[in-house]
């Protein structure tokens, strides 16, 4: 008890020193742990942040946690209880994401998710995701099966919530297309050998195999499918798109299929379109510093997190202060009636009923060749 | 056809279970000779293994392996501890011959990796600098971390593995990086069998495991050393009163469980993406297969690894999502059946 007063006393000493409002921003990423494949490249799409959005100075604080749920959790109530934090920013990983949304729900503070992480009805209210749900990827995977003549596949994908999460919303897509599954197969990423379930997989004879996996992790089954002499088509998802999967796929992986966010190849987008410029910012900024076709997801993600706040920190900053609960408040409403934002990964079009905002054109199909990706097209 | 099972799948899914069975006996070995020398359950293991691949894979890539800095400082932490106890007990004698086992020798390893590293130099010798980059761990972590506690209960021991296990994997995350690599075949042919196709690192594997499992047992038979590592298995105390040093049989079952981890891991390598944290579940289910030889006989463990390895094969093929359970339920009719007839012998008697 003693405690919570100490600290209570502490953040309002805090709060009353800082004469200027500026707005604080928590993350909490998997730096470590089995997701910091992801949580790395999202905290490089961070270090290009601006130091100011809508004339408003940021103060960051970024916290590892390790892909450990609890340690999310302990993270987002540290930034929501100690730090006063007005936005939580995370986690690109889905069993953690979870346990922000909650948090973040209790503490009524804006989460923006890097991970399209489905909540119960009522909880995860203050969640928005700043990347593509699966059905949208799944729509467009679907759309390009149909349209290359594939009538069946088959899954080969990680028994976990990522593998699980992209069976359960492709089934019924592909089911309307009329396109049926022939087997389901799982693996997890530490396996040392995957070709008994590639093998299996092959059996149903398929005419394509969809191979949901994340980063590297994504090569060993593709390498395993090709080993074995499939011919079908090899489509991976977005948590496949890094150059990872060519790095160790080599020629094994040419010709595979990738569904991924659009801000990986906004040339592939209209010339009027709003993101095209933006995506081409990006790309360009990212690959600066961190080397030629270091361009990714996760990073794109978070670094969509000012181009949306531009635009939403001026119509809060009129109902509140930042660090203050009416500050948070109007920055969810804000959200919610903001109307169209152009990103790196589409047009964000955020309601009180959709909390994801991403249309269609936001995802974008690659193809492998020649050890670089081609956008397909539309 | 049994459950879509012909027997042209059948050779192939017991050969690949042959292959991952031989990396996992090879681990349970590693396993087996620790805990019988120095009563630790070796955990880290799987990290020694991801160490031999991974360092592998940066000599490919032309960088300096991280391991090459663990191994700079391991070297001074021992020093300082065993320069620490020459003095404490005022025996200068043996100073000079420490500081060169402890300090100079690894210097020496890690400055020829930090020199060959962006020289990318043929396969074979980037093999066996990896392996003396990482076989040079193994005793140094003794000295560093265990040989002070060498009397301590199971218990303990098994705790403090778990912390090494914990740390070696954050350092493996630092030194490579969250995402995975491979490393190249030692031997990239292929032959078709009727239905299955052979390839070269397969046989590869094999063969090493042969020769390995020979050595071994020539080393255990014929030398004084190895007669010292049994002796110490069989009995601590005896083999202590008979001249046996703890120390040393203590870093000499180290150094051999870190040469077998790093060529395990430079054998799995090319089949596999190795990630920093993939030591873990090789580690697992080398215990699972070092379990299953009673923690102590190398013949039973092997045969274990075997069928371990076959058992993941055909339980992936039948129902994938359910392999890793049917792997370590086994571990519970394993230790029941191993528990009958067993003698009751328990180590905290006190």
């Amino acid at each position: 008890m003693n405690k919570a007063i100490c600290t209570a006393l502490l953040s309002i000493s805090l709060g009353a020193s800082q004469a200027h409002a500026e707005i604080t921003i928590g993350a909490t990423l998997p730096l470590t742990g089995p997701g910091s494949g992801l949580g790395i490249p999202s905290k490089n799409g961070i270090s290009l942040w601006p130091d100011t959005i809508a004339g408003e100075k940021i103060r960051l604080i970024i916290l590892d946690d390790g892909t450990d749920p609890t340690l999310a959790n302990k993270n987002a109530r540290r930034l929501i209880g100690e730090d006063k934090v007005d936005l939580i920013i995370g986690t690109p990983s889905t069993p953690t994401a979870m346990a922000v949304a909650e948090v973040a729900a209790e503490g009524h503070t804006v989460h923006l998710s890097s991970t399209p992480v489905e909540m119960p009805e009522g909880k995860g209210g203050w969640t928005f995701r700043l990347s593509q749900q699966n059905p949208l990827m799944a729509r467009a995977l679907v759309a390009h099966m149909k349209k290359n003549g594939v009538k069946s596949f088959g899954f080969l994908g990680y028994a976990d919530a990522y593998g699980e999460g992209w069976l359960k919303d492709v089934l019924p897509i592909a089911r309307q297309a009329g396109i049926t599954l022939t087997s389901a197969e799982r693996f997890g990423r530490a396996d040392t050998s995957v070709t008994a379930q590639a093998l299996r997989v092959i059996g149903g004879n398929p005419d394509a195999i969809l191979v949901v996996a994340a980063g590297s992790g994504a090569a060993m089954p593709h390498k395993a499918l090709a080993e074995r002499g499939y011919k079908g088509k090899i489509y991976q998802t977005s948590a496949a798109a890094t150059r990872d999967l060519i790095r160790l796929g080599g020629k094994d992986v040419e010709g595979g299929f990738i569904v991924a966010g659009v801000a990986l190849m906004p040339d592939s987008l209209a010339p009027n379109h709003p993101s095209r410029k933006i995506g081409l910012a990006f790309v360009e900024r990212y690959e600066k510093q961190f080397g030629p076709n270091t361009r990714n997801q996760a990073a794109a993600h978070t670094y969509n997190v000012p181009l949306i706040l531009e635009k939403v920190v001026p119509i809060a900053l009129k109902k509140g202060k930042p660090g203050t609960p009416q500050f948070r408040a109007a920055l969810k409403e804000a959200l919610e009636n903001s109307g169209e934002i152009a990103t790196t990964h589409g047009v964000f079009r955020f309601t009180a009923q959709d909390h994801f905002g991403l249309s269609d054109d936001a995802a974008v199909m690659l193809r492998i060749g020649n050890g670089n990706w081609h956008a397909e097209p539309r | 056809m049994l459950l879509g099972l012909d027997p042209s799948i059948g050779a192939i899914l017991a050969l690949d279970g042959i292959s991952s069975g031989i990396i996992y006996g090879l681990v349970a070995i590693a396993l087996v000779l620790v805990f019988a020398v120095t009563r630790i359950l070796f955990l880290p293991q799987g990290e020694f293994v991801v160490f031999g691949a991974l360092t592998l894979a940066m000599f490919q890539e032309g960088m300096i392996p991280g391991t090459v800095w663990l191994l700079l400082l391991l070297a001074l932490c021992a020093t300082a501890t065993r320069v620490f106890d020459h003095l404490r007990c005022a025996q200068p004698e043996g100073m000079l011959r420490t500081v060169v086992l402890n300090l100079v020798v690894p210097c020496c390893i890690a400055a020829l990796a930090a020199w060959a590293a962006p020289h990318k130099l043929a396969l074979p010798l980037q093999v066996g600098l990896t392996l003396l980059l990482v076989t040079a761990l193994g005793p140094l972590l003794y000295t560093v971390v265990f040989e002070s506690m060498a009397d301590a209960s199971v218990l303990v021991l098994l705790i403090v593995a778990v912390g090494v296990h914990m740390a070696s994997m954050g350092l493996g995350l630092v030194f490579f990086g969250a995402e995975g690599f491979r490393t190249p075949a030692f031997w990239d042919e292929r032959w078709s069998l009727g239905a299955v196709t052979l390839n070269g690192q397969t046989v590869v594997v094999m063969l090493a495991a042969a020769v390995l499992l020979a050595a071994l047992w020539l080393f255990f038979e014929r030398t004084l050393y190895g007669k010292a590592l049994r002796a110490t298995a069989l009995n601590r105390l005896g083999a202590r009163l008979m001249g046996v040093s703890g120390p040393l049989v203590g870093r000499l079952a180290f150094g051999m469980a870190a040469f077998i981890g790093a060529l395990s891991g430079m054998l799995v390598g090319p089949g596999t993406t190795i990630f920093y944290d993939s030591g873990f579940v090789i580690g697992i289910k080398g215990f699972v297969v070092a379990v299953i030889g009673g923690l102590a006989s190398f013949p039973a463990t092997a045969l274990g690894a075997l069928f371990i390895g076959l058992l993941e094969s055909f339980s992936s093929f039948w129902a994938s999502d359910y392999k890793e359970i049917i792997v370590f339920m086994l571990l519970l009719p394993i230790l029941l059946w191993r528990s009958w007839g067993a003698a009751v012998h328990d180590e905290q008697e006190e």
